[in-house]
Parts: structure tokens; C-alpha cells; sequence
């Protein structure tokens, strides 16, 4: 009787003190990202306890346009300013958190959900599935991203959630291809083999084999394209026709402020053009941590 | 005596090779395997010895029905597989299971080991998941594993642990024949004697019969009751296990003999006969497969190919010597 | 007359997580190799038998290094050596062959530009002579027409020729010593015979020495003289290979060779129990004392030293040690006090 003594996994538990990797790992959490990351997403989720005032309407007693409390003629009650019709920065930006990151994330879904489950029909079933889904994949990345997002939301009219099926229904097409790919190979592993020879139905490899196997795959896709949701979303808003206002959105609070930006009312337009990029710089390097970490035990096997 | 559990007749299976160049075409056909009959009874363990090309490979995966002959036929319990469909081919499908070679891709890496041995079991029959774990703590005991192994992942096992799962799966339906590919070749030479134990236990103990593939001699030699040696896709002999190793007749047997190494520095090795490589199945020699190659071949073996017969009782030899 | 290659008291770690983290995959490994004989380094995966071949040429990957110990080779140290220097000795006096000829041969240049090179380099033919030079080599190791075959390319070969190329290219500095890795692991039985046949061939000929890494104790027997067994990164026994066949000494050495299925043989096989350890979490004592039939309770507690069993015979163990009876059947003492 053998007993049992499996090896030690050698992927975590280091022994002794590690320097800690700001971009990197701490602990094996990455640090830098879930620092940005935590705060908004909290941020976004209790906006309606934190923020000072309502976003939509404009701050009583307080002049349009005044600038951030420590500029001159500023005032600490609106920390980051008013803008062009006098309602306060700090909480357009809030609420404009939660719009970017609800968009971002459940846009990345709903695109991701779809270009799985096609790549993985059109890489495991092959044959007429296969060259459908390609095709139709192959045209869908002739249109420009963005410009097709546009006639969607002009077609669709805008609101919040309109987008987000729009944006699922822009960027499934990275999935489909990357997952179709994985699913090519994995097909020919062993275990795919065995499945298959001890009569299990294809629906049963496919959610037993296939799907749990690409979803590391799928998960790093997802972390590495939210920041194209995000950005593409404030585009969209940005262009007028994302999430309407009143709602704030980032990428509205760019459009409005853009005309004001030359005569020196910086802080219309830097400050939501910052918090994009810090969220989707983070989504970045979240994405990046979540490659190396998955992919090593994916090579392993 | 009990009918034969797998009889092979005349098993033929050609790849067809087209190659198009712009405007030639050149087509051809790959003769994989080529006329190979052979039994397996109850209980019984076959073992199949070749060098790459031989077509073992092709045969086991026309038993486990991933190709369709192209000629030929393959009967388990007296009924032919390709004509099995629905609840039959089910049931075949119980029967009849695989070991792969390399138990670093046989399971799923997402799966929990219990769960990989009982997925079988959920395709198959209708057990309760609290019937399944009993049955996979079943098996795993008997591939000498502890029942607690279960909820692992297969990453946290080492390679011959990993085989004996893979082992476990194999036999969780009452399976009655397992077709094991290379099953020992990858692992640990310490650990290739465990399994190959395991596996002798477990026949005896089952009553499970196998066909056992493999390139190294003395391996396959140890486990099986009889052997087949395959050459350019067919069998040119097979004969009981012990009479093989001390009576080799066919010169490609007789070579594969005096090169295989030896067990101690003192053994004496005559020196190899044949040279060059086994030639490509595309165009095999006319006559004799093997006569390029043979140390004693005649000018008849260039001309007409052997007929396999049977020159000592269940000793088949294809070979004009005899 | 002084021995071809010296190895003493080897260490070799690998380094990881800025320091925290060490894997001693070579620990305190000693052996010796004379002009023209032929080593046998035996052990599984993980036993350190190629990290200690890569520490000899000094091809060690990035995180391992070499921090005790010497490789006195030719007058030379090659621990201390720097990279270029170690470059004029590779290929020039140690040669290495290795497993899967697909990978050690180059698919873009042609089999002559790639025989020719260690000759062009160290020898600095040129010209007409070099190429007689590649064609007395693809002669020496077998290979039908090699004018012709000069011009091809790898994909266009089998495996058993590859292997026999990269045979040809190791010979072609005119090496003192070469070092094979599992050369014939990917090859079919009866390619394998040839090949071993050819090299044992050669070997005699140009009076090279050879060290053989190999997890097959059937090379070993076939092909050399003196054989080192190593587990978790240490030699557990070395000698003479008949002295380690007839009468082993140190158990794992006898589990080896108790596994080895012989020609008609039904008789049982001995299974050593579990498996081969995880470098970096090594068992307290003797590292093979949780497989072991014979361990004591002192195997648990102190790693045993090496024992001197006779001659240039040694097994690291406790059991070896007069006071514990091990009886040495059929040793000629004589015979290894000479190798």
C-alpha cells in the first residue's frame, strides 16, 4: 500500500522574508493595483453615502466654475471644484466611478461570456460551426470598434445599459478568436481523448473538459479588456452618445469640460481623464499579475 | 474454454496522403496497419511490441474506436464495433477502457481527482453521488491509494500516483479490457515496478485483461501472457510470453532480442544483425516488409509475401524460413 | 598517470526569491574519470545527475550556481573559470550529446555547416581540409554518402541519423571527454543497439572518454566501466559497474536493480516504495530513508558519510559500515583497487 505524500506545490509559501515588489507581488497580492482598485470600487459602491452633494444638481451657494479648495478662490466645501453648472466635482466623480466601473465590468461579460462560449463551439465542434463563427468573426473585426459602438448607440438610444450590451456586442470577437484557439489544442489532450473514449456526450466535454480549462484564459482576456471597455465607454460618452447626462459619466465630464480646458479651468478635464487612467492602469497591471500567475500552472500540465 | 473477449480479423486501416502542389497532385496511401489478426481472452494480458511506425498505435485507437478501419473487423463478446450504436456502443464504451503514456495530460486539470474516477460512473449509470464516492473510494484502495485522495487536484500528485488515478479511472465501470499505451514508459524507474505490480495484482484480483503496449522487451515480456510483434503495420509473430523469449523465430524478433540491453554487465550480446531504419509506411518493400533489412533473407522474399502460420502450437511465425 | 577529469566535493544550488529560497541540487558529489573510460551517472528525475553535467561545462541556467567544490580538468579548475574561457574548452576538449537530437541541431543550417563548425573553431580548418574533415566524420559515424548528405538539411533526416550527426558534431573538436545525456532515450530499440554499438565503437578508436547519464541501468551495463548512483543530489555509490551489478551495497542501488524486469523472467519485480523527493523539502537524516527496507533508526537522525567499501568503492550509508555485517560477496578487491 503506497502511502500518500503528494508533492509540495513549490507555486506560493516561500520561507523567510520576501522584499516587497510594488509591482508585483506582496504576499502574492498585487499590491499596486488592488491599492487603486479597492478604494474605487468601494467608492462606487456606497456613492450614495459618501458624496457630499447630488450629483445632478448644482451645489447651492456656490459659484460655477470655482476652482479646487486649494487654488485661490476655491473653498474647502467643494473640495476639487464646481463645474459649468455649478454642481461638485468630487461627487460627479463618484457617481462616475460607479457608472465606468459598472460598465466596465459587466461589459467585459457580457463580450466575454459571448466570445467564450462561440470560440468554444466553433474550436471544439468544428466543421460548419467552426467556419461560421469565424467568418462572422472575421467580419464583425472589419468594422471599426468604435465607430460601430456609435451606429449601435444611436440606433439603440442611450442609457446605461444600452451600452453595456453594446460594448459586449463590440469586443466578444478578441474572445472568440484567443478561447478558439486554446480549445484547439486543448481538444487533443489526453484527458479531452479519454472523456471522449469513455462515451461522454459533447455537451458533457465541453462543460466538463473544455470550459472549465479555458477560463483561466478567459479571465486574463477579461482583466486585460476592461480597460478598453472603460476607455471605450468614456468615448462614447465623451462623443455624447454613452450614458446621458445628467448622470455623470467620466467621459462626459471630459466633453463638458473640454471648451473650458484652454482658458485655464484645468480641473474640469484632468481630473475624470486621472481617474481613468489610474482604474484602467490598474486593470492593466491586474490583468498582467493574473497572466503570470495562471499561465505557469497552465504550462505545468 | 471461454470465448476470446476481443478478436481481431484482418484489421486494415490506410491513410490516404494527398499532397497538392500547385499544379501536381501526388496521392498515396499510408498503410498504418495491414491485415492483423490477433485475440484477447478473458483474463489474459496481450502484449504488443514495435518500433515507431509499426502500427500499434493506430491499432489501439481503432479498438477504442477514434478511427474506422478500412477494412477488416474488431469483435468484442462476438459482436463487430462498428456495428454497435446506442445502448451497445454504451456498453462497449464501459468495457472497454485506456492508460495513455504520459499522466501528466490523462487528467483534467480542473477537475478533482474524485471527481475525474467518477465521471464514468455519471456517464454510464445512474448512481447517487453518495454511491459514486463509495465506488471511487473503491477503486482508489485498490490502486493503492488512500480514499482521502478525493478532493485533490491532480497538480498536487507525483507522476506514478497520477498513473494509478488514471489506472482507477480505468477500472471504476467493472471494466474487462484496458488498453494501456506505453503506461510506464514516462515514469521513474523505481516507480514502473509499482505500477507494473499494481497492474498485475489487479488482473489478478479483477480478472480485467489488457492489452499491453510497449517498446521495451524485457517490460512488456514480464507482464504478458502472450505477445504480438508488430513490424510496418503487421504482425509478423506472436506466441506465448515465455516460448517468445526463448524461442524467438522471426529475424525482426531475434533483433529486437539482441538489442535490448542487457541486465547485467556480464550478459553476453551477440552483435546486432540488421542496420538502417525501419523504411516509410508510404511505400513499404514489396514481398517480406522486412526483407531489406534481414540478415536471412532470400531471393523469394524480395517476391512474395509470408503467410502467417502456425509453427508450434500457438507459436505464429510470417516468414519464408519456415 | 593523472585522472582526465576530477570531480571533488561538488556543490551546486539553486537560488531563488532572492535568497530565501535554495535548492541543493548537487550536494557534496565527488568522482573521478581517466583517459578513455567510460562513467555511468544512474539516478531518476530530480537526483541532480544533469545538473551536475551542466556544472561541468558550465552551462548552468540563470538562478544556479556552483558554491563549493572543484572540477579539476586537464591542470584547470573549470569551476573558476570565466565564460570565455570555458568557451575554448567546449567543444574543444568536452563535448556534449544530448537527448532529442531535434533540438540540438540547428533547423536552419545545413548538416555540413553544423558538423564543420567545433573544427572551424577550435582547430581552425578550412577549406578543402574541412570538408575531407566532415566527411571522414559522417564516415566515422555511419552515415551512408555523406558528400551527399553534407548538403541536407535536419528535417530531412531520421531520428537515429540525427542522433548520429550530433554524435559526429561532438567528435568534430576532437574532444578528450564527452558527456552524453540520455542520448538514446527517444530512440527506437533497435536504433538504440546501433547507435550504442557505434559509440562504443568510436570510442575505442579515438580513445575518448565518455560519461553516460542515463536513468537505464541497461546502458550502464552495455556501455561503461564504472558507474555512480545518485539520489536527491548525492552520489549514493560508485565503483566498478560489476562490483555495484553482483554485490550492491547501499539499498537504493539495490531497489534499482531488484526493478529491472529481466528477459523471461516472470519472478516479481521489488517496487521501491514512494518516490523520489522534492529537493526542497529533503528528509531529515539519509534522504532515502522513508523508501528504504534496511533503514535503522539512526538513518531518520544523521545523514550518513560515505563509506569506503574497497578500492575506488564507496556507498553512502549506514548499513555499509563494518560494525552492521554487511557481507561483500563476490568483491574482487584487486581488481577495483586498480581502476
Amino acid at each position: 500500500m503506497v502511502s500518500l505524500s503528494p508533492q509540495t506545490s513549490t507555486a506560493a509559501g516561500a520561507i523567510g522574508r520576501r522584499p516587497i515588489d510594488w509591482l508585483g507581488q506582496f504576499r502574492g497580492l498585487p499590491l499596486l493595483p488592488l491599492l487603486i482598485l479597492v478604494p474605487f470600487v468601494l467608492v462606487a459602491a456606497f456613492a450614495d453615502y459618501i458624496a457630499p452633494y447630488d450629483p445632478t444638481e448644482p451645489v447651492a451657494g456656490m459659484k460655477i466654475f470655482t476652482p479646487p479648495a486649494w487654488m485661490q478662490g476655491g473653498d474647502i466645501r467643494v473640495l476639487l471644484g464646481t463645474d459649468f453648472q455649478g454642481r461638485d466635482i468630487v461627487s460627479r466623480l463618484i457617481f462616475g466611478a460607479r457608472v465606468s466601473l459598472i460598465v466596465g465590468v459587466t461589459g467585459t461579460v457580457v463580450a466575454g461570456s459571448i466570445g467564450t462560449l462561440l470560440g468554444v463551439l466553433a474550436g471544439y465542434l468544428g466543421g460548419w460551426v467552426d467556419q461560421v463563427v469565424m467568418r462572422v468573426t472575421d467580419a464583425w473585426l472589419a468594422l471599426p470598434a468604435l465607430v460601430f459602438a456609435i451606429f449601435l448607440a444611436t440606433m439603440l438610444g442611450p442609457s446605461m445599459w444600452n451600452i453595456v450590451i453594446i460594448l459586449g456586442a463590440v469586443y466578444w470577437t478578441r474572445y472568440a478568436r484567443v478561447i478558439r484557439g486554446e480549445v484547439l489544442s486543448l481538444r487533443e489532450r489526453e484527458f479531452v481523448k479519454l472523456a471522449e473514449i469513455a462515451g461522454a456526450s459533447r455537451a458533457r466535454v465541453i462543460r466538463r473538459h473544455i470550459i472549465p480549462n479555458v477560463l483561466n484564459t478567459a479571465m486574463v482576456l477579461a482583466s486585460l479588456t476592461i480597460g478598453v471597455v472603460i476607455i471605450a465607454e468614456a468615448s462614447l460618452s465623451f462623443l455624447g452618445v454613452g450614458v446621458p447626462p445628467p448622470q455623470p459619466a467620466w467621459g462626459s465630464m471630459l466633453a463638458e469640460g473640454r471648451s473650458t480646458l484652454l482658458v485655464g479651468m484645468w480641473w474640469l478635464t484632468i481630473l475624470p481623464g486621472f481617474c481613468i487612467m489610474l482604474v484602467v492602469l490598474a486593470t492593466q497591471l491586474l490583468g498582467d499579475w493574473l497572466r503570470i500567475r495562471l499561465d505557469p500552472q497552465l504550462r505545468n500540465l | 474454454m471461454s470465448p476470446p473477449l476481443l478478436e481481431v480479423e484482418g484489421l486494415t486501416k490506410h491513410f490516404p496522403v494527398t499532397i497538392a502542389l500547385f499544379p501536381r497532385r501526388k496521392t498515396g496511401w499510408v498503410k498504418a496497419v495491414d491485415g492483423v489478426d490477433f485475440t484477447v481472452d478473458p483474463g489474459e494480458t496481450l502484449g504488443v511490441i514495435g518500433e515507431s511506425g509499426c502500427g500499434k498505435t493506430t491499432t489501439s485507437k481503432l479498438i477504442l474506436l477514434q478511427e474506422t478501419p478500412t477494412g477488416g473487423a474488431i469483435r468484442f463478446d462476438g459482436k463487430d464495433i462498428a456495428a454497435l450504436a446506442g445502448s451497445e456502443l454504451m456498453r462497449y464504451r464501459r468495457e472497454v477502457q485506456v492508460v495513455f503514456q504520459d499522466p501528466y495530460s490523462s487528467l483534467s486539470p480542473r477537475m478533482r481527482v474524485g471527481e475525474i474516477i467518477a465521471e464514468p460512473l455519471q456517464i454510464h449509470t445512474a448512481l447517487s453521488r453518495a454511491e459514486q464516492q463509495e465506488r471511487v473510494a473503491e477503486v482508489l484502495d485498490l490502486v493503492g491509494l488512500r480514499p482521502e485522495v478525493a478532493p485533490l487536484f491532480p497538480h498536487e500528485f507525483s507522476g506514478g500516483q497520477r498513473q494509478r488515478i488514471a489506472i482507477a479511472r480505468a477500472l471504476v465501470t467493472n471494466t474487462r479490457l484496458i488498453v494501456l499505451d506505453e503506461p510506464v514508459s514516462a515514469l521513474d524507474v523505481s516507480i514502473r515496478a509499482q505500477i507494473m505490480n499494481q497492474l498485475e495484482e489487479l488482473q489478478f484480483r479483477l480478472g480485467v485483461s489488457y492489452i499491453f503496449i510497449g517498446h521495451d522487451l524485457a517490460t512488456v515480456a514480464h507482464i504478458s501472457h502472450r505477445i504480438a510483434v508488430m513490424y510496418l503495420g503487421e504482425i509478423v509473430e506472436m506466441a506465448d510470453a515465455i516460448e517468445l523469449c526463448a524461442k524467438p523465430l522471426h529475424p525482426y524478433t531475434q533483433a529486437l532480442f539482441t538489442a535490448a540491453l542487457p541486465a547485467h554487465p556480464d550478459d553476453k550480446r551477440e552483435k546486432l544483425a540488421i542496420s538502417g531504419e525501419v523504411p516509410s509506411a508510404l511505400s513499404p518493400p514489396s514481398g517480406c516488409r522486412f526483407h531489406p533489412r534481414c540478415p536471412k533473407a532470400m531471393p523469394r522474399c524480395s517476391v512474395e509475401p509470408p503467410t502467417r502460420r502456425e509453427v508450434a502450437p500457438g507459436h505464429i511465425v510470417a516468414c519464408h524460413l519456415y | 598517470m593523472p585522472p582526465l577529469l576530477q570531480v571533488t566535493s561538488l556543490e551546486t544550488h539553486y537560488v531563488s526569491f532572492g535568497g530565501a529560497r535554495v535548492v541543493k541540487a548537487v550536494d557534496d558529489v565527488s568522482f573521478t574519470v581517466n583517459e578513455g573510460e567510460t562513467l555511468g551517472i544512474v539516478g531518476e528525475s530530480g537526483c541532480g545527475k544533469t545538473t551536475t553535467c551542466l556544472s561541468i561545462v558550465g552551462l548552468l541556467p540563470p538562478g544556479a550556481r556552483i558554491v563549493g567544490g572543484q572540477i579539476e580538468f586537464a591542470g584547470k579548475d573549470l569551476a573558476q573559470l570565466r565564460q570565455s574561457e570555458m568557451r575554448r574548452i567546449r567543444g574543444a576538449q568536452i563535448a556534449m550529446i544530448l537527448q532529442d537530437p531535434m533540438a540540438s541541431l540547428n533547423p536552419l543550417f545545413s548538416i555540413y555547416t553544423q558538423v564543420a563548425e567545433p573544427a572551424y573553431y577550435h582547430q581552425s580548418i578550412r577549406g578543402r581540409l574541412l570538408r575531407q574533415r566532415v566527411r571522414q566524420l559522417l564516415d566515422a559515424v555511419r552515415i551512408p554518402s555523406p558528400t551527399q548528405r553534407m548538403r541536407e538539411y535536419p528535417h530531412q533526416m531520421s531520428g537515429g541519423m540525427r542522433q548520429r550527426i550530433v554524435g559526429a558534431i561532438a567528435l568534430a573538436g576532437g574532444p578528450r571527454l564527452i558527456i552524453a545525456d540520455e542520448p538514446t532515450t527517444n530512440l527506437d530499440v533497435t536504433i538504440q543497439a546501433q547507435y550504442l554499438d557505434l559509440l562504443k565503437e568510436l570510442q575505442q578508436e579515438t580513445g575518448v572518454a565518455v560519461i553516460f547519464v542515463t536513468h537505464n541501468l541497461g546502458i550502464v551495463a552495455r556501455m561503461c566501466v564504472k558507474l555512480a548512483v545518485m539520489y536527491a543530489g548525492k552520489i549514493v555509490e560508485a565503483g566498478a559497474v560489476r562490483d555495484l551489478f553482483n554485490s550492491p551495497q547501499h539499498p537504493y542501488t539495490k531497489g534499482l536493480l531488484g526493478s529491472m524486469p529481466k528477459l523471461g523472467s516472470k519472478e516479481p519485480l521489488f517496487a521501491i516504495p514512494g518516490h523520489p523527493p522534492d529537493l526542497a523539502s529533503l528528509p531529515s537524516g539519509c534522504a532515502f530513508h522513508p523508501r528504504c527496507a534496511e533503514a535503522m533508526a539512526r538513518c531518520s537522525v544523521e545523514e550518513p558519510r560515505e563509506v569506503r567499501v574497497g578500492g575506488e568503492w564507496r556507498a553512502r550509508c549506514w548499513r555499509a559500515e563494518p560494525q552492521y555485517g554487511q557481507s561483500l560477496k563476490d568483491v574482487d578487491v584487486a581488481a577495483t583497487v586498480g581502476s
